[in-house]
């Protein structure tokens, strides 16, 4: 078997609070093969973010701390590296992206400035060629009229043009892999659009993985390969897009797919959504066995005694589930 | 008090009952001051000459990206916002012309809920406060006990418990918090409840909870709604009729499936295809729109879409489509689409 680009086992990282410790990783898997697409899915508080930054060892420590488990890029354990050789490994080989460009911009700086300084960090270049490169990058991220747009500021740019800059950036140094945390959610449809085209061109043009978190269900079936869902710090299944929206075997994935509106079906065919009740758990003390039994309609008394196994239920899928 | 003018309906239905609520070229216009005067510089058309009809018991969506004018829409409706200018008729009473008295009161019939339902609930209030406030304002109970137990009740309804009404909001989740705020719009017994984007900061498994309570509720006291969200398949699951915004323009109007099926208007087409399908053996094919929604201080001459339109021609800069009826009930702004 391939050794893949970057292997999540047994992940905790924990946050300690006024109130306890806090949960938010509880004992994740999860792996990205080189040149995929894997979508990160669940909802709000459920670690996919915490997830995500653990990789890049963007916890504040303290409160957070890794508590168990291994993050290997290319066979080698992230958790023990001191924070220069970190430095290495971000932006050179793993880059990410935010939510919310205009807080991971910074406003003093042109833009130019910001993706030059990056550039500049791993290869040896002058001012003038740096920006020339940052230039260049905008226009690959179809920004209108590069060379004078280079020498705006954050704010002259829309949210739309602002996630390009953040794309252009993280590019710069064309990482292996590219962890998009929520990259569409504060724009708008149409935008959104533009910028899923966009990362799919730029995936094809520079061969990097990418790991899309995002709770957005539709972003995940038009965009990645395969797929990791997520619930109150686990992962309860893992399969290949086809096969997570075809055959959902975890009933909180079937819950998820089923509580969305589709626009493509017709008023005619409309049923009723199906709401799964109930809330999250509380991370602070989660609940013996299945997080989501409390939830879940088949529960039945062995859900709530164990924390079930991931099981493969067919090739590559993977559920936590007794059924 | 009479009805609007039916020579100034541009979006009425072709069925003969009395809408419940009538817009008519409603504008709000915002100043942009500047300089050490504070003069006003220049003015943000948010509404720009917006026009529709309600009628009772139907859920209209107004469905437009941000900056398209659709919360402000619902706002200047209730009058939380002073409109410029235009109409809003309610029952067939005037709402511009009521004063303090008769808006307040119009309001009993006329709620409003919220997209953050914690920045709308009073965090030094208890529950019961606050969904008790709306019953004391409109004098609708005589007693503290006639509070409590209509408190409860009303919790009830929403899918809340009893007791609930003594703590405050901070206790909740967001899918209880927004439960929260419909159950004080619900304390009046509103005829028109207006939604401005309810279930867009929750997560989807909530959002699906809220959106149907939104539908039993509506079906046991006969209520209807003004949806508004950016979302449009939340807005297609629970409307009747649809209004897709533009930068302050309704550019088309049609029955849901209608508008799903066939819409008209070039913008409504690249709007409904730019929609993530949670399908993976789905492949459609996508209109992409070329750059960003335009500044509404300097919006485009002529019709507002022109500069990302895929069919523009150059007669589209010059002159304003107007709403026509393009098919019965189904009602667009372009020159070249029928």
């Amino acid at each position: 078997m391939v050794e893949p680009l970057l292997d999540i086992r047994g992940l905790k990282t924990w946050f300690k609070t006024d109130d306890g410790m806090v949960r938010a990783v509880d004992g994740v898997d999860l792996h990205i093969d080189r040149g995929e697409t894997l979508g990160v899915v669940g909802e709000s508080g459920c670690g996919k973010t915490v997830t995500a930054r653990s990789v890049l060892k963007l916890i504040d420590m303290p409160p957070g701390r890794f508590e168990a488990g291994q993050i290997l890029w290319q066979g080698r354990d992230l958790i023990p590296l001191s924070m220069d050789e970190m430095d290495k490994i971000r932006a050179k080989e793993i880059a990410i992206i935010f939510q919310e460009p205009m807080t991971s911009l910074n406003p003093v700086y042109t833009v130019g400035d910001q993706i030059a300084e990056v550039i500049a960090l791993h290869q040896k270049l002058s001012r003038k060629q740096a920006i020339a490169g940052a230039a260049e990058m905008l226009r690959l991220v179809n920004i209108p009229n590069p060379e004078r747009r280079v020498h705006d500021y954050p704010h002259q740019f829309s949210g739309g043009m602002r996630q390009r800059v953040m794309i252009a950036m993280a590019l710069s140094c064309q990482p292996k892999l590219l962890i998009a945390d929520e990259p569409t959610t504060a724009l708008d449809v149409t935008i959104q659009a533009q910028i899923l085209e966009l990362m799919q061109e730029m995936k094809e043009r520079f061969g990097m993985a990418i790991m899309l978190i995002t709770h957005a269900m539709g972003v995940v079936a038009e965009t990645c390969q395969r797929v990791t869902v997520m619930y109150a710090g686990n992962v309860v299944e893992e399969a290949s897009v086809e096969a997570l929206f075809g055959d959902p075997r975890h009933p909180y994935t079937q819950g998820l797919i089923r509580s969305i509106p589709r626009v493509d079906r017709s008023a005619e065919k409309k049923q009723r959504l199906e709401a799964i009740a109930g809330t999250v758990p509380n991370l602070l003390e989660p609940p013996p066995g299945c997080r989501f039994a409390a939830r879940c309609k088949f529960a039945m008394d062995v859900c709530t005694q164990g924390l079930p196994p991931l099981k493969e239920v067919g090739p590559g899928h993977y559920v936590r589930c007794v059924l | 008090m009479s009805a609007p003018v039916a020579s100034q309906a541009a979006a009425t239905t072709p069925e003969t009952a009395k809408p419940l609520l009538s817009v008519r070229d409603l504008r709000k216009h915002f100043a942009i001051r500047g300089g050490i005067l504070s003069r006003v510089v220049d003015k943000v058309h948010a509404v720009d000459g917006v026009s529709f009809d309600i009628k009772a018991g139907e859920t209209l969506g107004v469905v437009g990206e941000s900056g398209c004018g659709k919360s402000t829409t619902g706002r200047c409706i209730l009058r939380l916002i002073e409109p410029s200018s235009g109409e809003v008729w309610f029952q067939g009473a005037d709402v511009m012309k009521m004063d303090h008295n008769a808006l307040q009161a119009m309001r009993r019939d006329m709620q409003i809920i919220f997209q953050d339902p914690y920045a709308s609930l009073n965090p030094r209030l208890t529950i019961g406060a606050i969904i008790g406030e709306a019953l004391i304002i409109h004098k609708l109970v005589k007693s503290r006990q006639e509070m409590e137990d209509r408190v409860v009740q009303l919790l009830e309804t929403v899918g809340l418990r009893p007791d609930h009404m003594r703590r405050f909001p901070h206790e909740f989740s967001g899918g209880q918090r927004q439960r929260i705020g419909i159950a004080r719009a619900l304390a009046v017994e509103p005829k028109l409840l207006i939604c401005d984007e309810p279930v867009s900061a929750l997560d989807v498994s909530i959002q699906a909870q809220v959106i149907n309570l939104l539908e039993d509720l509506q079906e046991q006291f006969g209520l209807t709604y003004l949806f508004i969200a950016h979302d449009l398949s939340v807005v297609e699951h629970i409307s009747t009729r649809i209004a897709v915004m533009y930068l302050g323009r309704v550019v088309e109007i049609a029955p849901a499936a209608e508008l799903y099926d066939t819409p008209i208007h070039p913008y409504s087409e690249a709007l409904l295809s730019a929609v993530p399908i949670p399908d993976p053996t789905v492949k459609r094919k996508r209109i992409m729109l070329e750059g960003d929604v335009p500044n509404p201080i300097r919006p485009p001459s002529g019709c507002h879409f022109h500069t990302r339109c895929p069919i523009a021609r150059p007669d589209c800069s010059q002159r304003s489509p107007v709403l026509e009826e393009k098919r019965p009930g189904h009602w667009a702004a372009c020159h070249y689409r029928d």
